[in-house]
């Protein structure tokens, strides 16, 4: 009898469940309908939740800044930010982008964020004529993929992050015995080949894997070899396990990484002993530098300092909101227009190459490093 | 291939490997002792260890631990951490018997039923400390990886040519050891170790002769945790780094250990978890550091082609003195 009653009761919640369920997607719709312009919708998809997602989420946030900005001042013709969690992942991004690609108010993607996702939907969006600005992806043959070249990107690639970090290593840190470490992930592997090639000769290398958190064979790698410099092409996870184990076994080599761990979860993760001085690169200039009023209505907005790629992230999504308020309403006007842009933006002038790359001469890669558990800008990387 | 790399450092990589090893084959007991008298693999025995991490990284918090304390502190964070990882640790053990597992002998389900019981209740348990925590109560909970103090600063004690032993090895190869022999002795010469393998060898048997069965399973469920518990600390103080999956690698080594020494022998365990670490550790310096799971589970393939019950042959049953 109880058992009976509890499935009842238990039919009952589930019916409730689906009802609001149902009733939620209804409402999702935006509402009014007022507008002269009818419905505008802009995607944007990422590692909102996830391990990586500290790298993205200020980006993000700063887009949806971006939107909220757009709409009070154009209260006739409001524009709908969809938002999509991808957890940084090809496969749970794919269908996301074959969703949109079917919503005809979806005029343009803000995404991927990182460079993964970006290669699984790019085919998608690409037979859809959906234009892609991505705040963050660097992966080198993204622009290459297609022959519609839907994908821009508002930042530098690994071709120009790489040689960056090289070039610091070599120049400015003026390393003897550089040490080589990658995860052997798509960014990390490849971010790896680039600074090889600017140091020509290194001291030894090692390939680690994601997910591992014991590093006794490498450090014991670095040791032999004597380093006074580790680069470590990869994300957080790896890297600060990684870099409190090297600390604890007494090595004191400068540690230098790329934008994968550029978060603020580095230092925590690492120990703000262990990371003290460790230093990081990224394509993204530091928010302080950049000198419009985006900081501080990013801070009046989500009270606290912008982070890292969140300029990157306001400008990709105001490339869309100009065309939006040029009064492109289909994605080829919208593709075109982005085609076209030249505009000084909050990060660097933006312009894009035939491929989709913002132009050479105004992409800027910066150091940062770890001071006091903390990362702070540490000064932009000459160009040669 | 570095066989210069490998041969010039063999005594270092040994000490490495054997370090690793130890704290495998503690986590490999939990596997072979529910095995041994279930014969079901308990997948969210990595959680348990998982879960024991947080409580040690909880407590040090608690307790205001900071880097390279003095020595009676760090004794002090040592044994404590060490009590409420146990706890921690055979209590989340105990309730997953509890809350999974029971219902699911009352009703005599199929042993698949308890496997994928087993998958659910780990993802289960990630996600309360990955994603449920970590909504309400932020850091240190989420997907990121989280540094604890380090309660032991690493300093080669002993010097070998060519070998550095640190505190931290010892601390690691004397807990493991101690845990092992006491392990062995428990279920080998006392009462409730005689009720243990009494259950493993013939469940129905030893329910005629008077054995509480369920109690003999709640036992085993919290010795396996109680021995994930000292390796969540002897983790912690080695690495002093948690994160919500990071019982997934660990737990999938250790289940490989507990394979390739026999599952359901204990001695198995430790020679099985051994034996992975040294071969991690050789073929991370041979290749790099991205080959350790292949060549490990290489070895594993060979040794059952030619072993197929693991090195020492399994059954918890039949192993004796």
């Amino acid at each position: 009898m109880r058992r009976n009653y509890l499935r009842a009761l238990g039919g009952v919640a589930l019916a409730v469940a689906l009802g609001g369920a149902a009733a939620c997607q209804e409402s999702s719709s935006p509402g009014g309908g007022t507008e002269s312009c009818g419905t505008i919708k802009i995607g944007i998809f990422g590692a909102f939740s996830g391990g990586n997602a500290g790298l993205v989420l200020p980006g993000r946030d700063a887009a949806k800044l971006a939107v909220k900005q757009y709409n009070a001042a154009n209260p006739n013709c409001q524009v709908t930010l969809v938002e999509a969690d991808s957890e940084g992942s090809g496969d749970k991004a794919a269908p996301v982008a074959a969703q949109w690609a079917a919503d005809s108010a979806m005029i343009g993607v803000i995404g991927g964020f990182f460079s993964g996702e970006s290669a699984a939907t790019i085919p998608t969006f690409e037979s859809a004529g959906m234009v892609m600005v991505a705040p963050s992806a660097t992966r080198t043959d993204l622009t290459t993929l297609g022959s519609k070249h839907v994908f821009h990107r508002v930042v530098g690639n690994d071709a120009s992050q790489g040689p960056a970090a090289g070039r610091y290593i070599k120049d400015i840190l003026k390393a003897q015995k550089p040490f080589i470490v990658d995860d052997g992930s798509a960014y990390g592997s490849a971010l790896a080949v680039e600074v090889k090639k600017i140091l020509g000769t290194v001291a030894g290398e090692d390939k680690v894997q994601e997910k591992q958190s014991n590093f006794d064979a490498t450090i014991q790698k670095v040791k032999t070899a004597g380093a006074d410099v580790v680069f470590y092409g990869g994300y957080t996870n790896e890297a600060a396990p990684f870099l409190k184990q090297l600390r604890q076994a007494g090595v004191t080599a400068k540690f230098v990484g790329g934008d994968g761990i550029n978060d603020a979860a580095f230092p925590t993760g690492a120990g703000a002993t262990e990371s003290e001085g460790a230093l990081m690169t990224c394509p993204c200039l530091p928010a302080e530098k950049s000198g419009s009023t985006f900081q501080q209505a990013y801070q009046a907005e989500y009270n606290q300092p912008a982070g890292v790629y969140s300029a990157e992230g306001y400008d990709a999504a105001n490339v869309l909101l100009d065309a939006i308020k040029a009064g492109k309403r289909t994605r080829a006007d919208v593709l075109a227009f982005v085609n076209s842009y030249d505009k000084d933006a909050v990060s660097k002038h933006i312009k894009f190459d035939a491929t989709g790359e913002v132009e050479a001469s105004s992409v800027v890669i910066w150091m940062y490093k770890v001071q006091g558990g903390k990362i702070v800008a540490d000064q932009e990387i000459p160009k040669s | 291939m570095n066989i210069d790399a490998l041969i010039d450092h063999i005594g270092q990589h040994t000490v490495n490997g054997l370090f690793k090893g130890s704290i495998y084959a503690l986590v490999a007991l939990g596997y072979t002792l529910v095995y041994g008298v279930l014969k079901l693999i308990n997948f969210a025995h990595s959680e348990v260890f998982m879960v024991g991490t947080f409580a040690v990284l909880g407590v040090w918090s608690f307790m205001g631990a900071t880097d390279g304390p003095t020595l009676p502190s760090a004794l002090m964070f040592i044994v404590v951490g060490l009590l409420i990882a146990a706890a921690a640790a055979g209590g989340t053990a105990l309730l997953v018997e509890r809350i999974a597992y029971r219902p699911l002998r009352r009703k005599n389900a199929p042993s698949l039923v308890f496997l994928i019981t087993a998958i659910g209740v780990s993802l289960v348990l990630q996600e309360i400390f990955g994603f449920v925590l970590a909504k309400f109560f932020g850091r240190p909970f989420g997907r990121l990886v989280v540094g604890m103090p380090n309660i032991v600063v690493s300093d080669p004690v002993i010097r070998l040519p060519g070998v550095d032993i640190t505190n931290k090895h010892l601390i690691v190869f004397a807990a493991a050891v101690l845990m092992m022999i006491g392990l062995d002795q428990f279920i080998n010469r006392t009462r409730y170790g005689r009720g243990v393998r009494a259950v493993a060898q013939s469940p129905d048997t030893a329910a005629l002769m008077g054995v509480n069965q369920d109690r003999v399973i709640m036992l085993i469920f919290v010795l396996g945790g109680i021995m994930a518990g000292v390796a969540s600390l002897l983790w912690s103080v080695s690495f002093a780094v948690t994160k919500f999956d990071i019982g997934f690698v660990i737990g999938l080594k250790a289940f490989t250990a507990a394979v390739l020494g026999g599952i359901g022998n204990l001695r198995g365990a430790l020679l099985g978890g051994l034996v992975l670490g040294v071969v991690e550790a050789y073929s991370s310096s041979l290749f790099n550091s991205n080959w350790e799971d292949v060549t490990a589970f290489v070895v594993l393939v060979v040794v059952l082609m030619f072993r197929p019950t693991g090195l020492l042959g399994e059954s918890l049953g039949r192993a004796r003195a």
